[in-house]
């Protein structure tokens, strides 16, 4: 062998090792954060932490269940105001548009889903703080509802199209118009799918911070109703971890796991159960 | 749609004749109006959106003009607002982070998108969209309690004792800083540019690499002479995203960078974000004049936004054929 081929040999193994070291660079990151969250907050999981509320400022112990409940209740109101638009808001894109409306709404909605979710923030404070005059659990789901719905959207559409177009056709040879064909073939034919987007979507909103600090702002004890302040776990996690205290800390990596956890989960339940582990594939 | 036969089009619907109303009431012009409003409210909140942050903004705007951009004064009780430390502590950490995460994200892509067994490459990709799916507040709470300390006490000596002849590298160790806020964004956005990559390599068709290895080429130069070249611009549409998103990004930055409006030029002095001025000051800013500067700030961090991802989808819309899909999230 000349020592140019020698050269372009080692060359070839020496790079290709380093692609792969990339590779698992990449990877094990979420192993370790996994590992690091586990190991840091599990000692901390109690039953308190579920069912307790926080304990005054100063005091040990003490749990997050508004903060629990907190969550659940933003992104009730974030599923109830962006599933129904991104549902519906697919449908038209994969069923009714035409060339240019859709080509607007998709791009549109692609942009929307970059917007820094601290801006989208300042939306919902524009539109429902500021009218209302005091944070409240109602503008938390505004600001979270409007992210559901890019993702919602453009996920619906794709697995509306992915529909056979024989499906449509034996729908109208048996005399269904077209909203019946829509309603009756074709989205239970993609409602697979479809519920993957939503929860996806879901997941993602979930661990969100920034678009709450100024909505939802917080709060330390229940919050009844949709009309005030709420405690949220994403929003506890950072007061605690910048917090003084180190009582705090322990706290914000038990909320950190529970966070991480929930999130994890439901992108590996819904990736495996719902598409047969191919949802990423046909992204 | 040849073959629906009665497809509605909005011109059926503006037209909708009595006969058509006596048929059918017009169910799928029902359901056409229905859909098309849903879709419309998306267009009406992203029109809505810049609204507001336009019109919140005036007076910042009207007071300060240009030259918000290039004052460095950031003092709420003197009202005097200058947006310079942050754009400029944006821009720098989303710089350390491009720096660190392109190489391994274009790097991990080009392993699983040539080398790795279908299976193994798929596998892979999971885990790495799993990465994306992490909250950005647990980027924070790692880098706070694990990465700062380590930053103060073992990689900024070390970087001080090695390049410390760098302006870039002097200056105490806090820990805190624009390097450990660049590190905490390139982790959370390797994910980004690793999946887009590889789906825009993997676009490139087989035979361009079989053309390589057929002339004698090895796998590392079919690689990297023409499979790369071609998946080139997709590449810089990664690249783009991942930049918008590290622009945006702000909890895990704002829990590391330091929170201190100043302009340095070492990468270990605390600095301030746009994002985490943002979530800082927002919710206590006093008077209109404060509320406004800060709406401002949210007007730049959109507009930066708007643009690097505009052409990010269009650069990866021009190399795969399947356009923007679903991007990760």
């Amino acid at each position: 062998m000349s020592a140019r081929l020698i050269w372009r040999k080692s060359l070839n193994v020496f790079m290709l090792s380093m692609t792969g070291l990339c590779a698992l660079i990449t990877v094990s990151a979420l192993f370790f954060i996994l590992g690091y969250l586990v190991y840091n907050g599990g000692k901390d999981l109690s039953w308190n932490f579920f069912t307790k509320l926080p304990a005054p400022v100063g005091e040990t112990g003490g749990g997050m269940a508004n903060a629990i409940i907190g969550s659940l209740k933003l992104l009730g109101l974030a599923a109830l105001m962006g599933v129904p638009i991104g549902l519906l808001g697919g449908v038209y894109l994969a069923e009714f548009g035409g060339k240019t409306i859709p080509f607007i709404v998709r791009y549109t909605a692609d942009l929307l889903n970059g917007v820094p979710s601290i801006v989208i923030g300042i939306f919902a404070y524009a539109l429902v703080v500021m009218p209302m005059h005091h944070f409240s659990t109602l503008a938390g789901g505004f600001a979270l509802g409007i992210m559901v719905i890019p993702t919602v959207i453009r996920n619906t559409e794709s697995f509306l199209r992915d529909v056979p177009r024989t499906m449509r056709e034996g729908a109208f040879a048996l005399g269904a118009n077209k909203w019946r064909m829509i309603a009756t073939v074709v989205l239970p034919a993609a409602s697979r799918g479809i519920l993957t987007g939503v929860l996806l979507a879901l997941a993602r909103v979930a661990g969100e911070t920034a678009p709450l600090l100024f909505t939802a702002f917080g709060n330390r004890f229940w919050s009844p109703g949709l009309n005030q302040p709420t405690s949220s776990l994403p929003v506890v996690i950072y007061t605690y971890a910048t917090g003084p205290y180190e009582d705090w800390h322990q706290q914000a990596w038990a909320a950190g796991l529970v966070l991480l956890g929930l999130v994890l989960l439901t992108n590996i339940l819904v990736r495996v159960f719902l598409t047969g582990g191919s949802a990423y594939e046909r992204t | 749609m040849a073959t629906t036969p009665n497809a509605a089009t909005p011109e059926d619907f503006a037209g909708s004749s009595r006969t058509s109303l006596r048929h059918t009431f017009g169910a799928d012009e029902v359901a056409h109006l229905i859909t098309m409003i849903a879709a419309a409210t998306l267009l009406l909140i992203t029109v809505l959106l810049v609204y507001q942050l336009w019109v919140l903004s005036a007076e910042s705007r009207a007071k300060f003009g240009w030259s918000f951009f290039v004052t460095q004064t950031w003092d709420p009780v003197s009202g005097d607002f200058g947006a310079l430390p942050f754009v400029y502590g944006t821009l720098v950490t989303s710089a350390i982070a491009l720096v660190i995460a392109v190489p391994l994200g274009v790097g991990g892509a080009i392993f699983l998108a040539e080398l790795a067994p279908p299976k193994i490459s798929s596998y892979l990709t999971f885990v790495s969209d799993l990465l994306a799916a992490v909250p950005s507040v647990i980027y924070g709470l790692l880098g706070v309690f694990l990465l700062v300390p380590i930053m103060r006490t073992t990689v900024q000596p070390a970087l001080k004792a090695t390049l410390g002849f760098l302006p870039l590298f002097q200056g105490p160790s806090y820990g805190i800083g624009f390097l450990t806020a660049g590190i905490v964004l390139a982790i959370m956005i390797v994910p980004f540019v690793l999946s887009v990559s590889r789906e825009v390599l993997m676009a490139v068709p087989r035979d361009q690499r079989e053309a390589a290895l057929g002339l004698g080429a090895t796998k590392w130069e079919s690689t990297w002479k023409v499979v790369v070249p071609a998946a080139r611009i997709g590449i810089f549409g990664s690249v783009f995203l991942a930049m918008a998103r590290a622009l945006g990004e702000t909890m895990a930055v704002t829990m590391v960078i330091g929170n201190n409006p100043k302009i340095a030029a070492s990468l270990f002095s605390p600095g301030y974000s746009i994002a985490s001025v943002l979530a800082n000051e927002f919710s206590e800013a006093t008077g209109n004049l404060y509320l406004s500067a800060l709406i401002e700030l949210g007007l730049v961090l959109f507009l930066l936004t708007f643009i690097l991802n505009g052409l990010a989808r269009l650069l990866i819309v021009l190399t795969t054929s399947r356009g923007s899909g679903v991007l990760p999230s």
